[in-house]
């Protein structure tokens, strides 16, 4: 039992330190603004957990982060870098105001799947595009994705002027975002289910998220596909060996891990959204995404409270600014753990430091024969 | 006897009680180790004794836990590389530390590079100068301007010695040396090394490797399992001797096999062409066939179109044209996957970068390769509980020494991972076997475990085909031995009647008829 | 197209391509040495915020531009302590160094002048040409009434980068701890002291890049100013192969389209500025895929060092 709990430690350490040093560091911002950190975190969990409204909103921040998290945390098994989780989200999101545009007539529980699809699919082949690079001419995912971002925002940008303006579709004066999507699009609000969500702007879109993050723990941990996508991230060569083609499991990795991003695009649109604005800017969930898999130690059930954990970051930020406090803090919070998990061995050095502070047992000769 | 020796040579060097410790290992435990002027000095040990650690102390690269070292009789404190080549210290690392694409020039003065301008300029004119005066001074021809990655094997050594020269150094160390060589490369090296020590240089040679001792050492120190065994002078000492001292009991340095008459042909392969990753021909229309129940060996030295052969009869790399087919049936150009259905066993040259993937829990590595099929999966969904099932018969049966299934194959002795290795190919029992150097980096008595089971897959009428870069290896088992130049057989032998003057010989690019000559006139200097 | 449009386009082209050919040139010596630097937007961020900080303090943009170095080192040195000493994930560590970076400055904002979005215009800006005689010259004499101080700065750091990197000898140690650490160290070359230094590199470059997108643009900062620069300055380092030289090409083209998309309606190109925007980013991939010469990147890039010495 005890070496048990052992183990869970040895394994939740990392996430859990690096939280620790992101809010030990936001106290020390806080305190330099002139605050009591005490009553800044305070805020942050009243603002977020207190009420149940307080606490739709956190789900409905939980939402696509939560999403593009597990999109990352696939991408991590695979050994690949999705850092593209932004433009797959992009691209989603605007054919997902198009398509349902476009498909407007039909009801409610025909469109949503069709969108949800729509959304992953497209998502999927702005993934696939860099799996494909990867897996036919070794181009390295991370300056692929990156640049595919950018590609997708502007591409974005584009669509929301012409095709998809209100000035185009609705004879409108030109306006910086698309239409709206119809209501047979749109998903059930919690609130509607249960009354006391209240003002909060929680959707079914949660629950899909949740069973996406089981469905990604079954098909990682108890399929074929998932032995062979954890076997070509640790080991392509040997896998190849194995009977695994790395090409293959690089390109379903991506798309996969693109559908994912892509459905949170969808999911934010047609949960709260409901349209897409031009923008100077990526929307930042990607990038969001890749701390909460690497809090959530790319394991797909760690993503839900690792997404938590900054859903509630993100909606805590108003009620701390009403407090007096920065909003920016809860930035520097996130940032600041993943520094702390990008250095992980920071956290080896210090535990080698007690080790030699203890006085560790006199090693012994390793066994060289073995038979 | 020591003491007179003492006062012929002066003693450039010597390591006083030196410990390194390691996190849960003692690779050198109180090792003295000392150097005579002009002298060549073989450290002999087995894969992992320490050998390789306590030059690495010698080099700087690591720190000794505790002990002193003398050079010229002065204590020094060897801190890094910095210090070791400029006390006079050059060493020959056995992966070469050359960077692919600079100039031969530019390897060899990198880290004191000639200068100009209080070091604002590059001086690549004079560094090429220097290049080949150093090149001249010691008969080692190369091209200065020649990029790296187009050189072979061998001008890489040569310009690794070149690079301690042009350093200064007076002291070489050179880490298995041989490995990459051909015998008569191999013996070049050895006339190389004694024209060094004439010019003033002392030497120390890292090796597992027996016969090597003889042939080109003064001294020789043994070392296991991290702790000095005991200095002897070469001539004063045998084959037999050192392997005793080496292992730390008596070994048999051959097995026993029965004769067997061969069965029907298993693999055949017909005007085989395999290109290399830089796309050049490394298979050149090679065939043979390997029966069922017979050890079927291709013996040649790195590098010579082995990897390239196997990983296209395994599906790994793409075959330009020839017929590989087993058992009747066309496998040219099959996918991995189709290759391992077929019936194909395979130990790869690599286990880490082939064979294991050692992250994942044992249990998980004893199923890869049919890990798709049943009982292990159905419709997709792995079924746990058999796989660990599995992974403990197999545990057992091949006595694999690990706490138990789930711990990772890295935690693993490497020993112990290729018993993994071959418990999961067995475990198929592949009409094919293809064992890719299976002994590379075990100690003896893992190897005589390996070989053991490579004998009892041919004695139950299996085909057996073994790559191998040790000559003794090769004709210890094999039943017939092809050997390999270049990407083409130069010949094939029977194992009973082959010598190693004649493999030798045909392993340096030596036609058959030629080798047989050769080997006739060498027959009575033959070396058991 | 007249003449002075082609000037105007041209002089707009290199003020663009300036910020992003700095920033280029740090991705090239940190990515020479092997530590991938994703962080360069991050590190651009600080430099704008810092220069217009510093030059608000006192009044100098000179020293605004002193402190845009300094504090892009230290973006830099964070950078350089998770991916070479503690030998984290470079792309992780890039990445939190863009959003530790536009986190912090929008905090500062927030705290030094109590407002978000955008701080004061400065008193002192680099905005005008320092070098009067070039404007004397006939036909690109217009040219150079456009020229920033930065602008001189880019080109002479694009030589020097070339210089230091291809004929000194500690250029020499640079690529071969790129290429093969593990060779560099047993000739003595400290690898981590070399990629320390090259990261650090990286963050002055980066740093004079942001002080010249503020103080050498706009003369403010604004959250959001960056925009993504870095990683066009990414794409411009790997368009250029790894080397100042085409970095300073890659930029200069890069540059053109972006004044292209700013300037195509004054003479009615009928081109998407959208469109314009993505060249960058999909030239930089068609150059990865090999189409026009293949881009290999420094061996050991975006690897740790393991000096595998317990």
């Amino acid at each position: 039992m005890k070496t048990r709990l052992l183990n869970v430690w040895s394994v939740l350490k990392l996430p859990l330190v690096a939280i620790l040093v992101g809010f030990v560091v936001g106290a020390f911002c806080i305190m330099l603004a002139g605050s009591n950190p005490l009553t800044a975190y305070a805020a942050l969990l009243k603002g977020s957990l207190a009420s149940l409204p307080s606490f739709g909103e956190t789900l409905y921040k939980v939402t696509p982060i939560l999403l593009t998290g597990l999109a990352a945390a696939i991408g991590f098994r695979c050994g690949l870098f999705n850092i593209g989780g932004e433009g797959q989200y992009v691209v989603a999101a605007i054919a997902t105001v198009g398509v349902a545009w476009s498909f407007q007539g039909l009801p409610h529980f025909i469109l949503v799947p069709i969108l949800l699809i729509t959304g992953a699919l497209v998502g999927g082949v702005w993934g696939g595009i860099a799996g494909i690079l990867k897996a036919k001419r070794g181009i390295n995912e991370v300056i692929t994705t990156i640049m595919l971002n950018w590609t997708a925002l502007y591409l974005s940008n584009y669509l929301v002027r012409t095709l998809l303006n209100p000035s185009r579709l609705l004879d409108k004066l030109p306006s910086g975002h698309t239409v709206a999507v119809p209501e047979a699009a749109r998903l059930m609000k919690l609130k509607v289910i249960i009354p006391a969500f209240g003002y909060s702007s929680a959707h079914t879109g949660i629950f899909i998220a949740i069973g996406v993050a089981v469905l990604m723990w079954f098909i990682l941990f108890k399929t074929t596909l998932g032995y062979e996508i954890r076997a070509v991230g640790f080991n392509p060569t040997a896998s190849e060996y194995g009977g695994i083609s790395s090409a293959k499991n690089t390109f379903l990795a991506m798309f996969i891990s693109g559908g994912l991003a892509g459905l949170a695009g969808a999911i934010q649109i047609m949960g709260l959204v409901y349209m897409v604005n031009q923008s100077p800017e990526l929307p930042g969930y990607g990038f969001t995404g890749l701390c909460v898999a690497l809090v959530g130690l790319s394991h797909p059930l760690g993503c839900i409270p690792a997404a938590l954990l900054f859903g509630i970051l993100d909606n805590g930020s108003r009620q701390m600014q009403l407090a007096g406090i920065p909003k920016e803090i809860n930035a520097i919070i996130s940032a600041v753990i993943l520094v702390f998990v990008a250095g992980a061995l920071l956290l080896k050095y210090i535990n080698v430091y007690f080790e030699k502070k203890r006085g560790a047992g006199k090693p012994r000769f390793k066994e060289v024969r073995e038979v | 006897m020591k003491g007179r020796w003492k006062k012929d040579l002066p003693k450039v060097l010597e390591m006083k009680n030196i410990t390194k410790v390691f996190p849960g290992v003692v690779a050198n435990d109180k090792v003295n180790f000392d150097l005579e002027k002009g002298e060549i000095h073989v450290l002999l040990g087995e894969n992992g004794a320490g050998k390789t650690t306590l030059m690495n102390i010698l080099y700087g690269l690591y720190q000794a836990t505790s002990g002193e070292i003398y050079f010229h009789g002065e204590k020094v404190d060897i801190k890094g590389p910095n210090d070791a080549i400029n006390l006079g210290i050059g060493m020959v690392h056995q992966h070469f530390m050359l960077v692919e694409n600079f100039t031969v020039t530019e390897n060899i003065v990198l880290g004191s590079e000639p200068s100009k301008a209080n070091g604002l300029y590059l001086d690549m004119e004079t560094a090429r100068n220097t290049v080949k005066e150093v090149s001249d001074n010691f008969g080692l021809k190369v091209d200065p301007n020649a990029l790296i990655q187009d050189i072979s094997v061998g001008l890489s050594q040569r310009v690794e010695i070149l690079k301690t020269l042009h350093k200064g150094a007076e002291v070489l160390i050179l880490d298995e040396p041989t490995a990459v060589l051909t015998p008569q490369e191999i013996d070049e090296l050895g006339v190389i090394l004694k024209n060094l020590t004439q010019e003033g240089k002392s030497i120390i040679l890292i090796t597992h490797k027996l016969k090597e001792v003889l042939s080109m050492s003064d001294r020789v120190t043994v070392i296991r399992r991290g702790k000095i065994v005991d200095t002897l002078k070469t001539k004063d000492t045998n084959i037999d001797q050192l392997a005793e001292m080496m292992v730390g009991r008596s070994v048999k340095l051959t097995s026993d096999k029965e004769d067997k008459t061969p069965g029907d042909v298993i693999l055949f392969i017909e005007n085989l062409v395999v290109k290399d990753t830089r796309k050049y021909d490394a298979v050149k229309s090679i065939s043979f066939d390997v029966k069922a129940g017979e050890i079927f060996a291709v013996a040649g030295v790195d590098g010579n179109g082995q990897k390239e052969l196997v990983e296209a009869l395994t599906g790994l790399t793409k075959t330009v044209s020839g017929k590989v087919s087993l058992c009747g049936k066309d496998i040219t150009g099959n996918k991995p996957k189709k290759v391992l259905e077929a019936g194909v066993g395979h130990i790869p040259e690599d286990r880490h970068k082939r064979g294991l993937i050692l992250q994942n829990t044992l249990a998980e590595n004893l199923i890869l390769g049919y890990h798709y099929c049943p009982p292990f999966a159905r419709k997709g969904v792995m079924n746990y509980a058999k796989i660990n099932e599995h992974a403990r018969t197999l545990i057992s049966e091949y006595d694999v020494r690990t706490p138990n299934e789930y711990v990772t194959a890295g935690s693993l002795s490497g020993g112990n991972q290729q018993k993994a290795i071959i418990a999961r190919e067995f475990y198929k029992d592949p009409v094919l076997l293809i064992a890719s150097q299976p002994t590379r980096g075990l100690d003896v008595g893992a190897i005589e475990f390996v070989h053991n089971r490579l004998i009892e897959q041919r004695d139950n009428n299996k085909a057996v085909l073994l790559v191998s870069l040790e000559l003794d290896e090769v004709m210890n088992l094999a039943d017939r031995i092809a050997v390999i130049y270049q990407g083409e057989i130069m010949g094939i032998v029977e194992g009973k009647d082959a010598t190693e003057r004649q493999l030798g010989l045909m392993m340096a690019g030596a036609s058959m008829e030629e080798a047989i000559e050769g080997g006739k006139a060498d027959n009575e200097n033959k070396i058991a | 197209m007249s003449g002075v449009t082609v000037i105007a386009v041209i002089a707009s082209a290199i003020r663009l391509a300036t910020p992003l050919l700095l920033s280029a040139l740090g991705g090239v010596f940190s990515e020479r040495s092997g530590v991938v630097n994703i962080g360069l937007e991050g590190i651009m961020i600080f430099g704008a915020f810092f220069s217009v900080l510093f030059t608000h303090i006192t009044g100098n943009a000179w020293i605004g531009v002193v402190a845009a170095i300094i504090f892009g080192i230290v973006m830099a040195a964070l950078l350089a302590v998770v991916s070479i000493n503690l030998k984290g994930n470079q792309i992780i560590a890039g990445t939190a160094v863009n959003l530790l970076a536009a986190a912090l400055t929008a905090f500062f904002l927030e705290l030094i002048w109590h407002r978000s979005g955008s701080t004061p215009i400065c008193p002192d800006m680099l905005t005008s040409n320092p070098i009067r005689v070039l404007e004397k010259l006939p036909v690109i004499g217009d040219l150079f009434k456009q020229f920033t101080p930065f602008i001189y700065i880019a080109i002479v750091l694009t030589f020097v980068t070339y210089y230091i990197l291809w004929k000194t000898p500690w250029g020499l140690h640079v690529r071969a701890v790129g290429e093969h650490p593990k060779a560099a160290d047993t000739v003595g070359i400290g690898v981590y002291k070399t990629r320390w230094i090259c990261v650090l590199l990286s963050g002055v470059l980066a740093g004079l890049s942001g002080a010249c997108l503020s103080i050498g643009t706009v003369g403010l900062f604004r959250e959001g100013m960056v925009a993504g620069k870095g990683f066009i300055a990414l794409a411009a380092m790997v368009f250029g192969k790894w080397h100042p030289i085409g970095a300073m090409g890659a930029s200069f083209f890069f540059g053109i389209c972006l004044a292209i998309q700013i300037q195509a309606q004054s003479f009615g190109l009928d081109v998407p500025g959208e469109f314009l925007a993505m060249v960058p980013y999909v030239a930089t991939i068609i150059v990865l895929i090999g189409v026009v010469g293949k881009a290999v990147a420094p061996k050991a890039d975006g690897q740790p060092y393991e000096k595998d010495e317990a």
